[in-house]
C-alpha cells in the first residue's frame, strides 16, 4: 500500500465502525448496504478496466453467479452460506476464464460486445433454467457462522463494509505492489509487456477472476440479506450501472469505485422528493458531472488538495 | 550464440524474408543494415517472438525458439527495443525498469494482496536493481517523471535501461539512433559499447546512422529485398559492390529503395 492510501484506508476504517453508531434509522442502513454490495463489484471492475485496461460489460454476470449458485447450493444441500459463497466465487472464477479466452484476442470496443455478450448469457440461463424462472425464488438463508445469524441491519452493515474493508485492503496492496505494475503496463502496451517477459494472456486472465470474484462474493452477500433473487437483478442494465459508478467515481483510482458506488446507489434515494421526474433529474446529474468532472470525483478532489497544499506552501 | 537459418517470412503477396540467415557470436555488436522495406524490422521481430517464421529456424544457446512465444524468449535471456518506441507511457521511469525485472521475481496476487514478508523483500530488491540501472544509462534525475513526458533521446536510452532490466544475454536494438541529434547519437554510441564491454551483453543493432554502425559494430549483415547481400567486417561490406548498388543504385539507373537516412 503506498502512504497516501494507507493514511485514506485508517480513515475509512474509522468512519466504517462509526457509521451504524451516528445512525438509527435502519433505512439509511440499509442504503449503506447496499452500497457497500455496489462496492465490491466497483472494485473490481475499477482494476479490471481503469489499471488492466480491460472493458467488461458483464459483471453482471459474476454477480447473478454469486447470487444464484450461493443461493441454491445454501438451499439445496442445506450447507452455511459462508461456504456456499465461497463456493459460488470458485465457480464464477471458472466462467471468468471462460470470459478471458475472448479477451485475450479482443480489445476496446469488440471487447465490450463479446463481455456484454457473456452477461447476456448469464442473464438467459437464469431466466429459463434458474428456480422459479423469470419471478426467481425466495427463502434464502441469512448468513450466519457456528450458529450465529447475522440479523440486525448495523450487523449486516458491519459484516460487508468489512469485507469491502478487507477487499480493499487486498486490492491497494496488490496495486502498489509488482503484479500491480505488470498490470498497467499491459495496459500501456501488450507489445512492450510480452518482450519484458511479462505473459499478458495470463495477467489478463487473473485480472478477470479477480474482478469475477469479488462480484461474486458481492452477488452472494445480496441473495443471503435479500433471502430472494430474480434475474432481473442481473440483467444488463446492472452492468452498466457499475460502469457508471466506476467512472463517475474516477477510473483511474481504486477509491473512486467506492465513492461511484456510494453516490450511485444514495442519489435515486435523494432524489425522491422528486416524484416522477427523479429519472430526469438521475440523468441530468449524470450528464452534468461527466461534462464538468470527467476525470470522476476522487482524482479531482486529489487534486484540488494538492492545489491547495502548494497554495499554502507558496503562502508561507 | 545466435543462429538464423533460412528465415521466409511473407505478408500476403509479399516475400518480407527470403531465406535469411545470420549468425552472431557471443559478445559481439552486430549491425543490420539495408534500404527500407529490406525486412530488417521483420527479422528482429521474428528473432524477439513477435512474428512466427514461415520457415527456417532461429536457434539461441542451442534451443530452437522459433515457437516460442515472446514472453518466453524474453525469460530465455533475448530482450528488444522498439523502432516507435514502446515505452509505458502512463508510468514513471522506474516504474518501467522495474516491470522489466518484473517477470525474473515472482509474486502471485495473492501473495501480493496480503503483503507477505516474501513479497516486500522482493520489491525491495527489485526497486534497487531498477536504481541501479537507471544510474547505469544515467537517468537517475528523471526517475520520477512519466516516461512518455521524456525527449525521445531519453525514452530510447530508458527503452534500453528497460530491456537491460530483463537480465538478457542478448540485446536487439531497433533503430536506437532514429530521431537523436548527433550529440545524443555519439552517447547513445557509447552506452552501447559500455553495455557490450561491461556487461558482456552481446548485441544485435539495426540502424540506418552509418556513422554509428561503422564506428560501434564488430561485424555488419546487409539486406536488401528480403535477402541477404553482403555480411562481414564493417569493412569488407562498405567494399561490397553490391551493397553500393543496393544503397546507391548502378550508374544510369534510378536509385530503387533508396532513402536518406545515410
Amino acid at each position: 500500500m503506498k502512504k497516501g492510501d494507507s493514511t485514506a484506508f485508517v480513515l475509512f476504517v474509522f468512519l466504517i465502525v462509526l457509521f451504524p453508531l451516528l445512525t438509527e434509522s435502519a433505512y439509511t442502513l440499509t442504503v449503506g448496504i447496499f452500497s457497500g454490495m455496489n462496492a465490491l463489484v466497483a472494485i473490481g471492475l475499477c482494476i479490471l478496466m481503469g489499471y488492466a485496461g480491460q472493458v467488461s460489460l458483464g459483471q453482471a454476470g459474476f454477480y447473478g453467479i454469486g447470487a444464484y449458485v450461493s443461493s441454491i447450493v445454501s438451499l439445496q444441500i442445506g450447507i452455511s452460506p459462508v461456504l456456499s459463497t465461497v463456493m459460488a466465487m470458485i465457480v464464477a472464477a471458472l466462467a471468468a476464464v471462460i470470459l478471458a479466452v475472448p479477451a485475450l484476442r479482443l480489445k476496446g470496443h469488440y471487447l465490450a460486445v463479446a463481455t456484454l455478450g457473456f452477461g447476456e448469457i448469464i442473464f438467459i440461463i437464469l431466466n429459463e433454467w434458474g428456480p422459479g424462472g423469470p419471478s426467481g425464488f425466495g427463502d434464502i438463508p441469512r448468513f450466519g457462522l457456528l450458529g450465529y445469524t447475522v440479523h440486525t441491519a448495523s450487523g449486516y452493515f458491519y459484516l460487508i463494509w468489512g469485507l469491502v474493508a478487507l477487499v480493499m485492503f487486498f486490492s491497494l496492496n496488490l496495486l502498489a505492489s509488482l503484479s500491480g505494475k505488470a498490470l498497467r503496463a499491459i495496459h500501456d502496451s501488450e507489445l512492450a509487456s510480452g518482450a519484458v517477459g511479462l505473459n499478458v494472456a495470463r495477467l489478463k486472465i487473473k485480472v478477470f477472476i479477480l474482478s469475477a470474484v469479488y462480484a461474486s462474493l458481492a452477488g452472494s452477500l445480496y441473495a443471503h440479506y435479500v433471502t430472494f433473487v430474480s434475474p432481473s437483478s442481473f440483467s444488463l442494465f446492472y452492468s452498466i450501472l457499475v460502469l457508471t459508478m466506476v467512472i463517475v467515481g474516477g477510473i483511474t483510482n481504486v477509491w473512486g469505485a467506492i465513492v461511484g458506488a456510494i453516490v450511485i446507489t444514495v442519489l435515486p434515494e435523494l432524489l425522491r422528493k422528486f416524484a416522477e421526474l427523479d429519472v430526469l433529474v438521475y440523468g441530468l446529474i449524470l450528464t452534468l458531472s461527466l461534462m464538468f468532472f470527467r476525470k470522476g470525483l476522487v482524482p479531482i478532489m486529489i487534486d484540488q488538495m494538492r492545489k491547495i497544499r502548494r497554495f499554502a506552501v507558496a503562502k508561507r | 550464440m545466435l543462429s538464423v537459418k533460412g528465415i521466409e517470412k511473407s505478408f500476403g503477396g509479399l516475400k518480407a524474408l527470403n531465406g535469411v540467415g545470420f549468425d552472431v557470436r557471443e559478445g559481439e555488436i552486430k549491425a543490420i543494415i539495408g534500404p527500407n522495406g529490406a525486412g530488417k524490422t521483420t527479422l528482429l521481430n521474428i528473432v524477439s517472438g513477435i512474428y512466427r517464421p514461415d520457415g527456417g529456424d532461429v536457434v539461441f544457446n542451442g534451443e530452437t525458439i522459433q515457437c516460442l512465444s515472446s514472453n518466453e524468449i524474453a525469460r530465455r535471456g533475448i530482450s528488444r527495443t522498439f523502432q516507435h518506441v514502446e515505452l509505458f507511457g502512463n508510468m514513471t521511469v522506474l516504474e518501467n525498469v522495474i516491470v522489466g525485472k518484473i517477470a525474473r521475481s515472482g509474486c502471485g496476487f495473492v501473495s501480493s494482496g496480503f503483503r507477505f514478508p516474501s513479497v516486500r523483500n522482493e520489491e525491495h530488491v527489485v526497486k534497487r536493481k531498477s536504481e541501479e540501472i537507471l544510474s547505469y544509462v544515467n537517468l537517475t534525475q528523471r526517475r520520477d517523471e512519466l516516461a512518455s513526458n521524456l525527449p525521445i533521446g531519453e525514452q530510447r536510452i530508458l527503452e534500453i535501461g528497460r530491456a537491460l532490466a530483463t537480465e538478457p544475454r542478448l540485446v536487439l536494438l531497433d533503430e536506437p539512433a532514429a530521431g537523436l541529434n548527433m550529440r545524443e547519437t555519439r552517447s547513445l554510441g557509447d552506452v552501447i559499447r559500455k553495455i557490450r564491454d561491461e556487461l558482456h551483453i552481446t548485441i544485435v543493432l539495426v540502424e540506418h546512422d552509418m556513422d554509428l554502425v561503422m564506428r560501434i559494430s564488430d561485424s555488419v549483415m546487409v539486406l536488401n529485398f528480403g535477402e541477404v547481400i553482403a555480411d562481414g567486417t564493417p569493412l569488407e561490406v562498405q567494399k561490397n559492390p553490391k551493397v553500393i548498388v543496393a544503397y546507391l543504385g548502378e550508374e544510369g539507373e534510378i536509385p530503387r529503395g533508396y532513402h536518406a537516412h545515410t
